[in-house]
């Protein structure tokens, strides 16, 4: 049963000069669940996340984080936030426990829980051991996990994680899963932006497609997946040619296609070639270029 | 002007003062040997040709002038550059921003962080003239507080600069065109009534003549009203950077 939506976005509007970034968007987040913000770079992620901590403000639409309307009531709202930002920030001569000192007064953990506060959040994020370390020291994966377990410092009841894996090596990017999954498992709501289709997949309860500053799809992977590419997809492999032969049987027989770099997929092809191709699951990604015309990674 | 939080203010702070311990010994060397240096130089080598100026030892005069200075290079300076470095480079800034403090708060915060440090920069060089001859008095209790005004206003200007500046060289037209005038013609090595009247006239928009006026008050007294015009000078001056800092830092900041 899903609670109050942690983040509500009707219309949302952000302009940069001629550019419109964010277009119209709607966007909602309920309570205790992981929402992956899909979509390819420019499609006005970033935007979004840094209009829900009101470091940019919309020009038009309703914005709502945690019950607080934004940008006005967005210090209470950024008080039981965490923002993990794309690009690491963090305070590079001090230690991983000084930077986590830091933020404990930044989001104002009491007092008394401070201690607790710091060694729960080394413990999240795998640091105890190198709490003395210089963060100029840390691995780039240690880095971004010491860049996750500062939002988490106050126990926020949301999560904005910008890009949470982006530049990362493949072993690494699952250890970051890993974090996220044990976070999503214990309650607390993420708003999840990313441009890997993998990464979607496999954390987020729904998705919401973005392209060109608005949500062009939004339900859990597995009905987006049904409704918008069907069950399967052939994928076709040849010369430019034969290719172009197979889009063009497949536009005759009233079939769905696109190109997947060396190969055509054609979507629900159910035996319109034959035993020719690889049959593999429609995914994510066959919903998103469906739907934009864009190509994603 | 919205409230400005007292844990906000404290959050920004306690990041200062950590960071303060990875940096100290750098910063408050630059910021003890350069006034230093000013003195013995300038105390030194004019101190052998002129002996008084204004009734003063010569020493006395640049020991007490040189407080302003070293008020002004630790505090304009660190406005100016890790202000720029912090919210460009580092993006500190965006990070602070995330967490429930507010523009305001910061620049108020980092302003107030600095001015601190400058009222205790600025008493170098008066103890440094004291072991060349400058008479203690009870009047110098009241120079790290004149510094610590000073200092805010400059903090909030240095800010102001690094918000308005798309790049750090640009600094160099603030530093050659702005801040040499003022350090010069703030009557801190020579007297201003050597200068043609224009001059001193202009000299009463100078933060740093008021500043210097105000330290040889408390230094030497007596405290007279028209120092109560130098230091409503330094306030206003400190009041005006201040609002004009958070408004254009918050140009910067906000999208």
């Amino acid at each position: 049963m899903p609670g109050p939506p942690a983040i509500r976005l009707r219309g949302a509007v952000k302009r940069y000069g001629a550019v419109t970034a964010v277009d119209g968007l709607d966007l909602d987040v309920p309570e205790g669940t992981c929402v992956g913000l899909l979509g390819p770079n420019g499609a006005g992620k970033s935007t979004t996340m840094k209009l829900l901590t009101a470091q940019a403000v919309a020009d038009a639409g309703e914005l709502e984080v945690l019950g607080h309307p934004l940008p006005g009531e967005s210090k209470a709202a950024r008080a039981q936030c965490g923002v993990v930002p794309q690009l690491d920030n963090l305070d590079e001569t001090l230690t991983v426990e000084q930077n986590l000192l830091v933020f404990s007064y930044l989001y104002r953990v009491d007092r008394a829980a401070r201690h607790e506060a710091i060694e729960a959040a080394l413990d999240m994020a795998n640091l105890r051991d190198r709490r003395t370390a210089k963060v100029s020291e840390l691995s780039g994966g240690m880095r971004r996990r010491l860049l996750i377990a500062r939002a988490l410092v106050h126990r926020p009841r949301l999560v904005l994680l910008d890009e949470p894996t982006v530049g990362l090596d493949p072993q690494v990017r699952q250890e970051l899963w890993a974090l996220i999954d044990r976070l999503r498992s214990e309650g607390t709501t993420i708003l999840m932006s990313t441009h890997y289709i993998e990464e979607a997949q496999r954390l987020a309860d729904t998705v919401t497609i973005m392209s060109a500053g608005r949500a062009v799809a939004a339900g859990p992977p597995a009905r987006l997946v049904t409704e918008h590419a069907g069950r399967e997809a052939l994928e076709l492999f040849g010369p430019p040619r034969r290719l172009a032969e197979v889009e063009a049987t497949a536009r005759e027989r009233g079939l769905r296609t696109r190109r997947t770099g060396t190969s055509v997929s054609v979507l629900d092809a159910d035996g319109a070639f034959g035993d020719e191709g690889d049959r593999r699951p429609a995914n994510l990604e066959d919903v998103f270029v469906l739907l934009t015309g864009e190509e994603i990674e | 002007m919205r409230r400005l939080e007292r844990p906000a203010l404290a959050g920004v702070l306690v990041r200062e003062v950590v960071n303060f311990s990875s940096y100290w010994r750098s910063t408050t060397f630059s910021a003890t040997v350069e006034p230093t240096i000013y003195l013995l130089a300038f105390g030194f080598g004019f101190g052998s040709l002129v002996s008084s100026v204004g009734g003063y030892d010569y020493v006395e005069f640049v020991g007490t002038g040189t407080v302003a200075t070293a008020v002004l290079f630790s505090s304009a300076f660190p406005g100016m550059f890790s202000t720029f470095v912090k919210y460009k480079f580092q993006r500190t800034y965006d990070a602070i921003l995330a967490t429930p403090v507010d523009t305001e708060e910061l620049v108020t915060a980092e302003a107030l962080w600095i001015a601190a440090r400058a009222a205790v920069y600025g008493c170098v060089p008066m103890l440094v003239a004291i072991v060349f001859g400058l008479d203690p008095s009870p009047g110098m209790l009241a120079v790290p507080f004149i510094g610590f005004i000073a200092g805010y206003g400059w903090a909030s200007f240095g800010i102001l600069i690094a918000a308005l500046m798309k790049s750090i060289e640009n600094f160099n037209y603030v530093i050659s065109a702005v801040l040499t005038p003022l350090f010069l013609v703030a009557g801190t090595f020579f007297p201003l009534s050597q200068l043609p009247e224009w001059v001193q006239a202009l000299a009463n928009l100078n933060p740093l003549y008021h500043c210097v006026q105000l330290v040889r008050a408390a230094v030497f007294g007596p405290f007279v009203p028209a120092d109560l015009g130098h230091l409503a000078a330094i306030v206003a001056f400190a009041l005006v950077m201040w609002r004009l800092a958070i408004h254009f830092m918050e140009r910067k900041l906000i999208d």
